[in-house]
């Protein structure tokens, strides 16, 4: 039987770090171009899910399928080698909440390097890599700032710096986890506002956030994430709105004040 | 005299700089073995590692360079024949022993001190471990590394001092010889004059590294 599935399809995902139970049965689908919100209190399992669909920690249960390809499935019990992994990860591409930027490189080399190491399977050349890296700097708004090293700049800066890698080796789907939270607020409109640049262009994202006005207004689709299971999902409307649950009522109005 | 003394002493400072070197040649390699070797998840692997740096460090230096000198002899029941070669062969087995374990330490404390995100980063970025370690690792770890060893590398300098006491024939011992043959005792005090310009050197060299390794 044939079935058209969304490009990110994960199915009763469970995670548990020895007795913790942090992912109790989390299933979503995402479609191609499609932007989803995933909100909740801290601790509540947001980021455990992002590291699981980066092959950061390998899921406990269930099944993460991207393209049809099935990249996890709890049921299949064979050891998969680091050459396997690393090619399943390359489905995801993630933007850390620390930025993460390789200090001895400038901006542009640290979005140069994933790809650089890489050439030798695509085959893409050095000036290709580099007019590519330019780009998507440029796209950042930081072509003055692309020989810069990770301390001489800002933090909104790095998280651009940190979009722009990601984006290079042009990941399925683009995950961010709490793009914003080292940032003060003068600089998280820069960083939100590229997202919703991405957004508009139709980049595939998963956005953990903090930023509930953001979550709505980029979303195509929002999840609340609590105590490890999906308690709400659907449309902005629906979730910020029209929430079916108590605890997502008590969560929201927490973000009014 | 004085051309006579320096000329004199500076065939002992040879035997000192030989010395020197080769430790730093071997123990600096052999540091990063054992360090691996104590971060090791073979828990028996790093007990035995870990149970080895503790007996080095915790025991003087002297004391494990004539238990290196002494202790084939003893143990075989066999009168080795003492020469220059072997009493230096003897001194350098020690120095690298022990210069490895101190290493260790100090890379090992370099590597943890590398945030997990920048693992991670490479990670998903696909890269493998081998390219993580050399690609973003690796000179992160040498600039949090220089300080303690340079501590440590200049340190090195004045023990090998330490050798004379199973006569290899050192920069110290240079020195004394004219004591006993003329009454001299200066030119013993002029071998700190070879300590210092030799440390000064080290301690350029180390902050001109540093300074290379600040833009980031």
């Amino acid at each position: 039987m044939e079935i058209t599935m969304a490009l990110l399809e994960v199915q009763n995902l469970k995670k548990n770090f020895g007795s913790t139970k942090v992912l109790k049965d989390i299933s979503f689908s995402l479609e191609k171009g499609e932007t989803l919100s995933i909100i909740g209190s801290s601790g509540g399992g947001k980021t455990t899910l992002l590291r699981c669909l980066n092959f950061l920690e390998t899921p406990s249960e269930g099944r993460i399928v991207v393209n049809n390809d099935v990249l996890y499935d709890g049921a299949d019990t064979r050891k998969y080698s680091d050459e396997e992994i690393r090619k399943k990860r390359l489905h995801f591409g993630l933007v850390f909440q620390s930025f993460n930027l390789f200090p001895q490189y400038t901006a542009l080399e640290n979005v140069m390097l994933a790809p650089t190491l890489a050439s030798r399977q695509t085959g893409e050349s050095q000036e290709s890599i580099k007019k590519r890296a330019e780009e998507l700097l440029d796209r950042m708004g930081l072509s003055e700032k692309m020989n810069l090293y990770p301390k001489q700049l800002s933090g909104g800066q790095s998280q651009r710096v940190a979009i722009a890698r990601a984006l290079a080796l042009h990941p399925d789907i683009l995950c961010f986890d709490e793009p914003t939270s080292a940032l003060d607020p003068e600089l998280t409109g820069e960083v939100l506002k590229v997202i919703s640049g991405l957004a508009a262009g139709h980049t595939t994202m998963i956005i953990v956030t903090h930023e509930m006005k953001f979550a709505h207004d980029v979303a195509d689709k929002v999840i609340f994430l609590d105590d490890g299971y999906i308690l709400e999902q659907g449309t902005p409307e629906e979730v910020f709105e029209h929430p079916t649950q108590e605890r997502t009522r008590q969560f929201l109005a927490g973000y009014d004040q | 005299m004085l051309g006579e003394v320096t000329i004199t002493l500076l065939q002992g400072f040879g035997k000192t700089l030989e010395l020197f070197a080769l430790t730093l040649l071997f123990a600096l390699p052999l540091g990063l073995l054992i360090c691996f070797g104590s971060m090791s998840r073979v828990k028996i692997l790093s007990a035995i590692i870990n149970a080895i740096i503790w007996v080095i460090r915790g025991t003087p230096l002297m004391l494990q360079l004539l238990v290196i000198y002494y202790g084939p002899g003893i143990v075989s029941h066999q009168q080795i024949g003492f020469t220059n070669s072997t009493r230096f062969l003897a001194a350098l087995i020690a120095f690298v022993i022990n210069y490895a374990c101190y290493f260790a330490v100090i890379y090992r404390g370099g590597i943890q001190s590398v945030p997990v995100g920048q693992r991670e980063a490479g990670k998903v970025l696909g890269m493998t471990n081998s390219q993580i370690f050399r690609k973003i690792v690796f000179l992160q770890v040498i600039k949090n590394i220089i300080p303690p060893i340079s501590n440590e590398i200049i340190t090195l300098v004045k023990d090998t001092s330490l050798a004379r006491v199973i006569a290899v024939y050192e920069i110290i011992w240079a020195g004394e010889t004219y004591i006993k043959h003329g009454g001299l005792i200066w030119p013993l005090f002029y071998t700190g004059v070879f300590y210092l310009v030799f440390s000064a050197l080290l301690t350029w060299i180390f902050n001109k590294t540093e300074k290379k390794l600040a833009y980031f």
